[in-house]
């Protein structure tokens, strides 16, 4: 069944709690303030008893389907257990009661954190400085694009597009519009990676980077990358680099090895934040020291043993986020990372891929794997043979949700027909694999034999199958009064 | 099945053209592909657009997509019913589910265009 709103619980003139009387000589608002700014009715409050509260909200808080309570392969989000411990060290009072504006001198420890971890993911990424201020992925992404359009004018060359692949992230297109580029896309090859051909049709002097996700995301290694960042460099373009997948490589394989002249991390996936909701999230960009010049201000810097917020960067592109970026998510990555240290960081990433083979594998012969090699830290399969049986991507998503698992991203990425994006994460349990292995393969059993099971799925869930297309036509945002039974 | 009478577009449009007029909307295959569809933006009835230029957008559950133009020439009408209607794109996409009609100013550029036979073969080979 599913749960009221609040302001449908109650009855009229209950109250949760009973406030003293004032003590004060009584004033009347009506006395005070004009008449223009009162209002002509009561505000429409829940009247609640505190019981009822408590229960409405912990009900609420049950119906969450959440990585704490269930598997959550999420392709492409890297839906990890991130450490209790890291939050709790996160919330110290030290750390939370900071203010942004205290002197230098007094928050050395705060900077020293943040200095330690940009050299940390410099050293992960093979790159030279960083900026923490982005406050996620895309923002990330932004940033780093802007970084290129300043290092390019300060050059005194004006270049106007940037060339994605067909399988990237949303993001990236959008993020070079907003950065004033064109994006330019290439379709990927037969093997599902960047077609060099292509690639190398589209770069001219006009190119101002070429941005890359590796592993792609069809969870494929680019094995051409280091011939992609030379024909990128020919040009004098520079390589961006998605961070997006970065779980697949810590401690085997660099970016900025690769090529990669600039990165963004996403520490809400791969260094103990939590992912989704709303965040805060964090998306520290690092670069090549030919880019250092432009990061955005202030710039965390050791001089003596002391460290500084260094503004002193006349070329810098400016700041991008308020203050120094999500402060507390930064303190996670930095626990994460020297909890781990650099032993654990390379076991994190080849578990991560070790998981996401053993299901890929075990799932292909059922559904299909269209670009056929062993994949990364994620794999896409394809669920197109089903819909034979009337039976969409969609159907098989929302049918695991019985089965107690979150479902997988799906129609995503765009280059592969009826799409199902599995990133199991190395924070499962064989059995946890297993067990959803299970469930994919009695689904495709079903969808052949009782398809209207799928269709009508999910069956047990607090709320059924919902009307996408209501939800997008005729979206209701708030709850009102006169329309609360609807 | 891709009807053997229009010409189309490798960005999955189609095009009949009747008297000078074309009537452009997308084809199946492209419905199929974005799902249930919610809403869409049609261009402004008057306005000259090049062959190829994005003209209308047309979004679904699952992603909204730009439109293109398969010639030049002048929006001469819009399908109103689409407004409050945008299912039929679902529906009859050859036929209630029509998008705009365009008065050709280059009826050369239709002979550019892909042949029933050329679409499937795309839209089959991927």
């Amino acid at each position: 069944m599913s749960e009221k709103l609040i302001f449908e619980l109650g009855k009229s003139g209950r109250k949760g709690v009973s406030i003293p009387e004032d003590e004060l000589k009584e004033l009347k608002v009506e006395e005070i303030l004009d008449k223009r700014l009162l209002r002509e009715e009561d505000p429409s409050l829940p009247e609640v008893s505190e019981i009822e509260v408590i229960r409405h909200y912990t009900r609420l808080s049950q119906l969450n389907f959440c990585v704490d309570t269930h598997f959550y392969p999420l392709g492409s989000c890297t839906m990890k257990y991130n450490p209790r411990i890291a939050e709790k060290l996160a919330s110290l009072k030290g750390f939370s009661t900071l203010h942004p504006y205290e002197p230098e001198e007094l928050v050395q420890g705060a900077l020293k954190i943040m200095f330690e971890l940009g050299k940390f993911l410099c050293e992960i990424g093979g790159f030279d400085a960083i900026t923490l201020q982005p406050s996620a992925g895309a923002h990330g992404e932004l940033t780093g694009l802007l970084l290129i359009r300043a290092y390019h004018e300060h050059k005194g060359k004006k270049r106007t597009k940037v060339i994605i692949p067909d399988s990237a992230h949303g993001t990236n297109p959008a993020s070079c519009t907003l950065a004033g580029y064109r994006a330019v896309e290439i379709k990927s090859g037969k093997d599902g990676c960047i077609d060099i051909d292509r690639l190398r049709g589209e770069l001219d002097e006009e190119t101002a980077a070429v941005m890359i996700t590796n592993p792609n995301t069809l969870g494929l290694f680019e094995e051409k990358i280091a011939e992609i960042a030379e024909l990128t460099h020919s040009v004098g373009a520079l390589l961006y680099g998605d961070g997006a997948n970065l779980n697949a490589l810590m401690g085997i394989s660099r970016p900025g090895d690769m090529g990669f002249d600039v990165l963004h991390f996403n520490l809400h996936k791969t260094f103990a934040a939590p992912h989704g909701g709303g965040g805060p999230g964090s998306g520290p960009v690092a670069v090549k020291k030919e880019l250092e010049p432009f990061l955005p201000v202030p710039v965390i810097v050791e001089r003596d043993g002391k460290y500084h917020l260094d503004y002193d960067r006349p070329l810098s592109i400016g700041k991008v986020k308020t203050f120094y970026g999500n402060f507390s998510v930064m303190i996670k990555a930095y626990i994460y990372i020297r909890m781990m240290g650099a032993e654990g960081l390379k076991r994190v990433s080849e578990n991560a891929v070790l998981s996401a083979r053993y299901v890929i594998n075990k799932l292909k012969e059922v559904y299909d794997l269209p670009y056929d090699k062993p994949p990364m830290h994620e794999g896409v399969l394809s669920g197109k043979k089903f819909k034979e049986y009337g039976v969409k991507t969609l159907d098989i998503a929302k049918r695991l949700l019985d089965y107690g698992f979150h479902p997988p991203t799906i129609y995503f990425p765009l280059i592969v027909e009826e799409a199902i994006m599995i990133e199991p994460t190395e924070t499962e349990t064989k059995e946890t694999l297993d067990a959803f292995i299970e469930a994919m393969l009695k689904i495709a059993k079903e969808a052949k034999e009782n398809p209207q099971l799928l269709k009508e799925a999910p069956h047990t869930t607090p709320v059924r199958r919902l009307d996408e297309v209501k939800a997008a036509k005729e979206p209701i945002l708030r709850w009102k009064k006169d329309k609360g039974e609807s | 099945m891709v009807p053997k009478d229009l010409r189309y577009t490798s960005e999955h449009e189609w095009i009949r053209v009747e008297n000078g007029i074309g009537t452009v909307g997308i084809t199946s295959y492209a419905q199929e592909q974005l799902g249930d569809i919610v809403f869409v933006e049609l261009p402004e009835v008057g306005r000259e657009v090049k062959k190829m230029e994005g003209v209308a957008v047309v979004e679904s559950v699952k992603a909204a997509s730009d439109i293109y133009t398969p010639v030049s020439g002048k929006i001469v009408e819009v399908n109103e019913d689409l407004n409050s209607s945008p299912n039929l794109i679902n529906e009859d996409p050859y036929g209630k589910g029509w998008l705009f009609k365009i008065e050709l100013s280059k009826p050369e550029e239709l002979e550019e265009l892909l042949s029933a036979e050329e679409y499937e073969r795309l839209i089959t080979e991927g």
